[in-house]
């Protein structure tokens, strides 16, 4: 049985927080600069600069690159050979969350929902959990900006409404969404399970590369189509015009009910931070 | 166009600006996002006064992160916008000029702008670091119990906005292709 302190998980997880907020990851950088090849607007590619000078200040001066650092939303993957020891799983990653954000001068966002009062350390954070087998703790997380985060949804659609009715209730949220959620963004999407399974597979989608190909080659025919769907828009960077909308579409599937077609969609601003840590 | 306009703004400056216009700000901007909106609101309409004179302001939509030493400020981008369209009209009729935001404002929030002769100017989302350097020095004025969310008074220095609604009615965001 892999003993793992709880003190470590304290100490890399902050660090890793606090360097998410300060890095843009490379997989983002790549496709603005992608993006800047195809791009015809004019307002568009003064953003993408923005965005490009904004991570190399950031990095330099070690402000964070948006001022919202976020919710803090974990995925852990704990194997059933190893274990914390000296506390908790939970607990140590709410400590990780208030050692990072203080450490890392990062905003506290997190308030309670009705009467707005700020919890002041940027806790509680969420934190899924699923048991694995080997003797690992993978422990990934995002730092969730609210703006992108408010325009996402869930919705039960109708078997019946399949592929075609899918892609029409992610086009109309993009719609909607408009130039609120910081484009350009990046879609999760997540189909099937259930009414609280769809909106975590979509958020799940988040975490993978931008670069990456889905391993079923349908759902990654899907990702593309959505992707050129969402670009024909004209929504363009920060919704001034453009090709660029969205750097790309994740998809993430999971069986459901024979009478059921759950969707989550799940925004990501083009400021996608988030890291992993294996222990 | 391109424009460098000093705060406070007047009837003039604004009448000059049009959607896609590009304005180099400096001066004086408060900071205001989503609770010291309600509190704003909520204090006009009990007959009590705000802290600062709305009169040819300038409201900028940030909570920003904290600063480190040696700065005067963190990372200091804009929130999203259409979250005080509720309270946006009440304080463009007292007088305030212009508001600095990112995305989507309501049509009740665009009247109200042509009514009273105001414009609404986009920030790039997700740009803190950048814009934090426009920021030349920023103090707490009021509800420092919010925190990140406390009216701040900014001296900026050629911050750089783009006319997203003029007082005209016109737009600079994109119409969508459907």
């Amino acid at each position: 049985m892999k003993e793992i302190p709880a003190s470590k998980i304290v100490s890399k997880i902050s660090e890793a927080l606090i360097k998410a907020n300060l890095y843009l990851p490379d997989d983002v950088l790549a496709a603005i600069d992608n993006a800047e090849k195809v791009e015809e607007s004019p307002a568009s590619l003064e953003v993408f600069h923005q965005l490009k000078e904004n991570a190399v200040l950031a990095a330099k001066t070690r402000l964070p690159l948006c001022q919202d650092t976020g919710l803090a939303v974990f995925f852990v993957e704990i194997g059933e050979d190893c274990r914390v020891v000296g506390g908790n799983l939970c607990d140590s990653i709410n400590e990780a969350v208030r050692k990072g954000y203080q450490d890392g001068y990062l905003r506290k966002s997190v308030c309670n929902p009705l009467t707005r009062k700020n919890t002041n350390d940027n806790t509680p954070a969420i934190i899924h959990i699923d048991m694995v087998s080997g003797s690992d703790l993978k422990i990934c997380f995002m730092c969730k900006g609210g703006g992108a985060e408010n325009m996402s949804s869930v919705a039960m659609l109708s078997p019946a409404d399949g592929w075609d009715g899918i892609k029409k209730h992610v086009l109309n949220r993009v719609i909607e969404a408009g130039s609120n959620p910081c484009p350009p963004i990046i879609l999760g999407i997540g189909i099937g399970g259930s009414f609280d399974l769809a909106p975590i597979l979509a958020k799940k989608a988040l975490l993978r590369k931008l670069d990456d190909t889905h391993h079923d080659s349908e759902i990654s025919k899907m990702e593309k189509e959505l992707l050129d769907e969402v670009n024909k828009l004209g929504i363009g960077a920060m919704g001034l015009g453009g090709n660029t909308t969205c750097l790309g579409v994740k998809i993430n599937i999971a069986p459901c009910h024979i009478a059921s077609l759950p969707l989550a969609v799940n925004f990501q601003c083009h400021s996608s931070r988030h890291g992993e840590v294996v222990f | 166009m391109e424009y460098r306009l000093q705060t406070p703004l007047s009837e003039k400056d604004i009448m000059r600006l049009r959607s896609g216009d590009l304005v180099y700000l400096s001066g004086t901007v408060y900071s205001a996002r989503d609770t010291a909106h309600k509190r704003l609101v909520e204090a006009l309409g009990n007959g009590e006064s705000v802290p600062f004179d709305l009169k040819g302001a300038v409201i900028y939509y940030m909570g920003p992160t904290p600063t480190p030493p040696e700065y005067v400020i963190g990372s200091a981008g804009p929130t999203t916008s259409y979250r005080m369209d509720t309270y946006t009209p009440k304080l463009l009729e007292l007088g305030l000029k212009a508001t600095i935001g990112k995305g989507n404002r309501s049509s009740e929030v665009i009247e109200s702008m042509k009514k009273h002769k105001s414009v609404y100017f986009g920030a790039t989302g997700g740009a803190g670091a950048l814009l934090s350097r426009c920021i030349k020095s920023a103090k707490v004025i009021a509800y420092d119990d919010l925190g990140a969310e406390a009216i701040r008074k900014l001296e900026v220095k050629e911050m750089p906005l783009l006319v997203i609604n003029d007082a005209y009615g016109d737009e600079l965001y994109a119409k969508i292709k459907q």
